[in-house]
């Protein structure tokens, strides 16, 4: 099975972003960086797949030399190859997917994982987009999946209120949701030896991208609670001021 | 994850590798030590899962070679591994300086290849638990006096003595335990269940609750002749072991001191007395600096101990002053950011107290502070003030 996972590197979840000088992209400074967390749900779906049936799992990444860092992550989690797309130029969502697709379309690809979303922009559009470009179904949002002998795939999806099962056939794409399945630590010897698996480097075709980002801003900070006084006393002037201070009643 | 301070900008001297071990490490402790750790140390209780779990990792043995299970890593890396589980608790980094340092190192340097085909796999999967026997109830700081015999028997030897303070004691497969043979200091394996062998647990310990500490006991016990660790000859012997896991221990330090550091800074910041929060407190910041100051200080003398280690330049005496350094900065600022804390810091709901407990400990086992001060004191000056 020749199976590929996408992945994203991105500020750790830890990490407090700030707007750059620029005002339209995040300051990288005393920035940690990581595999995006529910990327680890599509490469362990990857290894396990791999484990069940013989195969080999390549981590594909787009972005700049840094992001080599975390396709060796995914190296130290037991995938066997890196496919490093080189670009220093951020992207929009198309324009990675486009990126994804042209490098994986002639590889004859029989499964690409990725996660739902990358944590960092949170597009939420690369399995759809991969799918639709590479002419292949896309199962969006996995809580659980099964994938069969003959090729057939069942997965679950969560949807608003409840769950929904799909079923599909490979090749296609597939993302990961959490809960999927519990990804592993990287282990030491796997550590070890993430340096002297090959990591493959691609330039990407140009790209304009079709979406520009205007201006970044941090969420306007919560101003301090009031408090109007205490017990029943107290509900009329409450009442009074969400009525007319802030205006919600 | 928690991705710690790193205020002197210290990970730039780390390689990627050593980061990712790290980085592991902590989302390890995060996960599986942090949620279980102080209801383990309620109770007296050693989390027995988490060798298993632990070993996955490649925690034990990871500067040995991969045939023999081990992880083919240099010291920075088993430094490193050790101050994230000592992040966590002092007695699951005992634990691991036990098995690596003291169990596995032995057998390795000093043992049969027999020996090591048998014995270092399973102690690095942790299928098997080993323990260290040198500490007698009347010899510690000088182990050269101890009293524990071996005597020829055939083929067999007989020990009789007992050894006291023994991490994983009780709970382990096989003990390397060190007894004189015709006056000269020897190492023996002996296993769980063998006659003449038992290990009781000691109680009533107000420090490394969530670590078993044993005793060991040998009325003729009779071990085959093999079990005897052909290489290893005098007190040099179990020395060399005891300079890896203190060399382990200094990196510890730098976990637990963390670990009370954090919980301080992140109190300060949010408790507020006088309409502030009392890290605007001049004396407070003064405790926030000497710990921020001195866990610096620990990781560059730890770090470079490793780098010397990992070109063999490493001293018995470097590591002397390594080990005390830690402990002492560590069990100071434990004892800080308990005053920061006030009466929360005597709560299990922080850290602080437990790693101020361990840390007593801590600080005499593995050579003693004063030792330590002894150790390098003689090799400043060329006399020994403790003959």
């Amino acid at each position: 099975m020749n199976i590929f996972v996408c992945v994203s590197h991105v500020p750790d979840t830890t990490t407090k972003v700030q707007v750059g000088e620029d005002g339209k992209s995040i300051d990288p400074s005393g920035v940690t960086w990581i595999l995006n967390p529910y990327d680890e749900y599509a490469v362990e779906a990857a290894l396990q797949l791999k484990e069940a049936r013989e195969g080999e799992v390549t981590v594909v990444c787009f972005g700049p030399d840094a992001v080599k860092e975390t396709i060796r992550k995914g190296l130290a989690m037991g995938a066997d190859k890196g496919l490093h797309i080189k670009s220093d130029q951020p992207r929009d969502s198309f324009g990675t997917a486009k990126a994804l697709a042209e490098t994986l379309k002639d590889r004859e690809a029989d499964v690409i994982f990725c996660g739902r979303q990358s944590i960092d922009y949170d597009g939420w559009q690369m399995a759809g987009l991969l799918g639709e470009m590479l002419d292949l179904p896309s199962v969006t949002v996995a809580s659980k999946l099964e994938i069969k002998e003959d090729g057939s795939i069942e997965a679950e999806r969560e949807i608003e209120g409840g769950m929904e099962t799909v079923v599909s056939k490979l090749p296609a794409v597939i993302s990961a949701q959490k809960g999927l399945n519990d990804p592993r630590y990287p282990k030491l010897q796997g550590i070890m030896q993430a340096k002297r698996k090959p990591i493959e480097d691609v330039e990407p075709s140009p790209y304009k991208n079709r979406v520009e980002v205007l201006e970044m801003s941090k969420p306007p900070v919560k101003s301090a609670g009031k408090i109007v006084g205490e017990g029943p006393d107290a509900v009329k002037e409450l009442v009074k001021l969400l009525h007319e201070e802030a205006k919600v009643i | 994850m928690n991705t710690g301070s790193d205020f002197f900008n210290i990970d730039s001297l780390l390689t990627e590798d050593e980061l990712m071990v790290r980085d592991t490490m902590r989302s390890f402790v995060d996960r599986e030590v942090l949620p279980v750790i102080e209801e383990a140390n309620r109770e007296n209780r050693f989390p027995m899962d988490l060798p298993k779990k632990m070993a996955e990792l490649g925690v034990f043995g990871p500067t040995l070679p991969g045939e023999y299970g081990g992880g083919d890593a240099n010291y920075v890396i088993y430094g490193l591994m050790m101050q994230e589980l000592e992040r966590g608790d002092s007695g699951i980094r005992s634990f691991a300086s036990v098995q690596t340092s003291l169990v596995m190192y032995p057998i390795f340097r000093y043992g049969t290849e027999e020996q090591k085909r048998r014995w270092l796999p399973a102690l690095a999967s942790a299928e098997s638990i080993g323990c260290f026997g040198l500490t007698e109830p009347d010899h510690g700081s000088d182990p050269g006096g101890m009293v524990t015999r071996a005597v020829r028997d055939g083929d067999s030897f007989v020990l009789n003595g007992a050894k006291m303070w023994i991490t994983n004691g009780t709970i382990a497969d096989v003990a390397v335990v060190w007894a004189k043979l015709d006056g000269e200091v020897r190492g023996f394996l002996v296993e769980k269940g063998t006659p003449g062998f038992t290990a009781p647990e000691m109680k009533g310990k107000h420090s490394l609750r969530a670590s078993v500490t044993s005793e060991l006991v040998f009325q003729d016990c009779r071990i085959p002749a093999e079990n005897i660790l052909p290489g290893a000859k005098g007190l040099k012997a179990p020395l060399s072991c005891l300079t890896q896991a203190r060399y382990g221990i200094s990196w510890g330090a730098i976990g637990a001191a963390t670990a009370c550091y954090e919980t301080a800074l992140d109190y300060a910041k949010t408790r507020t007395q006088f309409d502030r929060p009392i890290a605007s407190f001049q004396l407070v910041q003064q405790k926030l600096t000497f710990m921020e100051t001195e866990i610096t200080k620990a990781r560059l003398l730890s770090l470079h101990l490793g780098r010397l280690q990992d070109q063999q330049k490493a001293t018995f005496y470097h590591v002397s002053m390594a080990k005390r350094n830690n402990v002492d900065i560590a069990l100071q600022i434990a004892r800080m950011a308990r005053d920061v804390l006030g009466a929360n810091g005597i709560l299990d709901e922080y850290p602080v107290m437990r790693h101020m407990n361990n840390l007593e400990s801590v600080r005499t086992y593995e050579g003693t502070h004063d030792i330590h001060t002894l150790i390098i004191g003689q090799a400043i000056t060329g006399i020994a003030a403790y003959t």
